[in-house]
C-alpha cells in the first residue's frame, strides 16, 4: 500500500536550527500524532509538507505523488489547520468562506453549514472579532469541509478549552470511519493522543526520536520507581534517562517486562503516559 | 453488549477487550454467526486507536473465537464446544489460584479452604 504521507530524508537548515533527516510513513486509515516541546521542529516540519518553506534536501510525497510538483492536486485533498492564522482580519466567516471555497475542487457547503451550527459560529462576525479557539473552529470548519483525504493539523488543539478538545478528537475518530482517510495532527498536550493515536512521532531539536504505534509505547515502556542503591553504571544505560532525587530515582525503561525481571519486587514500575516518555527522552538528551 | 476497559490496569487495552468479547462468547451473550462491531466503530465508541482493536480481534481470530471475513467484517466462529469448555475451565483455576493465594495471606490451611469451596459448591 502506497503511504498517503511519506517523508524521506528531509532538511532544513536554518541559523541555529535545522531538522535533520527527517523520515515519517503515514498509511490511510490511521492517526498519527506529531509531538515534541516548542521549537522541536514540529510547525517547520509541517510547513515543508505544506509547500510553505523551501526544504534543503529530501523528498516529500503525499498520495503518492509530489509535494511541489504537483501541489495543486495535492493541496485539493488535504484539509489543513495552521497554527498561524491566514484569514483575512477584515472579512466576516461568511465572505472568508466565498473567498476559500472556489479554491476546493470538492467543497461541500452542506458540511460547511453543518459545522458553523455545531461550531456556534456566527457567520456575520468579523474573522478579528473571533476568539482564539472560534479561529481554529473555523479553520476545523473549512478543512472538514471539502472531502479532504489527508488531515493534516499543527497544533489544533492549543488554545481551546477541554470540551472543544474532546469534541475534536470525536470529529477525527469519525474521520477515520472510512478507512480512506488518515489525520496528522501535532500537538503538545499529549493527553489528547494518549486515547484515539494510532501512532506516534516524537521529535527533539530536529531529530525524529521515534515513530511506533502507540500502543507499543504505552504496553512496552516503563516508569520505574526505587532506591538509588539499585542504580549502577550498567543499570543507569539500560534506562532512556533517569531522574533522581534525595530519597530515590525515577527512571524511564524501554522495557517493563524486562525492568521487572532485573529489579523484582525491589522497584514499582508504572505505565507511562505520552507526557512521561516525551519529557524521558527531551531531558535524557539535554543530560548528555 | 457491554466492553469496559480501565487505562489504570497493568494489562494492555487489547487484552481487556479480547478477554471481555471472549467471556461475552462464552456466556452466550454473543451467538454463534453473531456479527461483531467494525474494528472503526468500537475503537471510536471506545475512544481508542483502531491498532488496539485490530490486535483485540487477531488475538480472538488466532485462538478461534471469530472468523474475519475481508469486507464483510467479523463473527463469532460455530461453537467449537471443547475449545468454549476449555476456556471456562481455565477461568475457572484463574478464579481459584486467586482465591489460593488471597487464602496463604492470612493462613487458611489447605483443609479450610477445602472446606468453604464444599459450601460454597453445596449452596450454588
Amino acid at each position: 500500500m502506497t503511504p498517503v504521507l511519506e517523508i524521506k530524508g528531509l532538511r532544513k537548515e536554518f541559523k541555529g536550527f535545522g531538522l535533520k533527516n527527517i523520515n515519517i510513513s503515514l498509511n490511510s486509515g490511521y492517526i498519527m500524532g506529531f509531538i515534541g516541546p516548542n521549537g522541536a521542529g514540529k510547525s517547520t516540519t509541517i510547513k515543508l509538507i505544506m509547500n510553505l518553506l523551501k526544504k534543503d534536501e529530501g523528498e516529500i510525497r503525499i498520495f503518492g505523488m509530489d509535494n511541489i510538483k504537483d501541489e495543486q492536486e495535492v493541496k485539493n485533498r488535504i484539509g489543513f489547520v495552521l497554527d498561524e492564522n491566514y484569514f483575512y482580519e477584515e472579512l466576516t466567516v461568511e465572505e472568508m468562506k466565498w473567498v476559500l471555497a472556489p479554491v476546493y475542487k470538492a467543497w461541500d457547503e452542506k458540511t460547511f453549514k453543518k459545522y458553523l451550527k455545531d461550531f456556534q459560529l456566527p457567520p456575520k462576525k468579523k474573522i478579528k472579532e473571533l476568539s482564539k479557539g472560534m479561529k481554529m473552529k473555523f479553520s476545523l470548519a473549512i478543512a472538514l469541509s471539502h472531502n479532504a483525504d489527508l488531515f493534516i493539523m499543527d497544533e489544533p488543539t492549543s488554545g481551546l478549552d477541554p470540551l472543544v478538545r474532546s469534541e475534536l478528537l470525536d470529529i477525527l475518530s469519525e474521520v477515520i470511519q472510512d478507512e480512506n482517510k488518515a489525520v496528522f495532527f501535532s500537538t503538545h498536550i499529549t493527553s489528547d493522543l494518549d486515547k484515539i493515536a494510532d501512532y506516534i512521532t516524537m521529535i527533539n531539536q530536529g531529530e525524529i526520536i521515534l515513530s511506533m504505534p502507540k500502543d507499543d509505547i504505552l504496553n512496552n515502556y516503563g516508569l520505574v520507581k526505587g532506591g538509588k542503591e539499585l542504580l549502577d553504571r550498567d543499570i543507569r544505560k539500560s534506562f532512556v534517562a533517569i531522574k533522581e532525587n534525595q530519597f530515590g530515582f525515577e527512571g524511564l525503561a524501554k522495557d517493563r517486562k524486562q525492568a521487572k525481571k532485573m529489579f523484582g519486587d525491589k522497584v514499582v514500575i508504572e505505565k507511562p503516559t505520552l507526557e512521561d516518555v516525551m519529557l524521558y527522552y527531551v531531558r535524557g538528551n539535554q543530560n548528555v | 453488549m457491554n466492553i469496559i476497559i480501565s487505562n489504570s490496569s497493568d494489562k494492555p487495552i487489547y487484552d481487556q477487550i479480547a478477554e471481555q468479547i471472549k467471556t461475552h462468547i462464552i456466556n452466550g451473550d454473543l451467538k454463534e454467526a453473531e456479527m461483531l462491531p467494525s474494528i472503526r466503530n468500537l475503537a471510536k465508541e471506545l475512544q481508542i486507536s483502531v491498532i488496539t482493536t485490530k490486535r483485540a480481534y487477531e488475538e480472538l481470530e488466532r485462538e478461534g473465537y471469530i472468523v474475519s471475513v475481508p469486507g464483510k467484517g467479523s463473527f463469532v466462529s460455530a461453537k467449537n464446544k471443547e475449545l468454549l469448555k476449555e476456556a471456562r475451565i481455565r477461568i475457572v483455576e484463574e478464579k481459584l489460584l486467586e482465591a489460593v493465594s488471597t487464602a496463604k495471606t492470612v493462613d487458611i490451611s489447605l483443609d479450610e479452604l477445602q472446606k468453604m469451596i464444599e459450601i460454597l459448591y453445596e449452596e450454588g
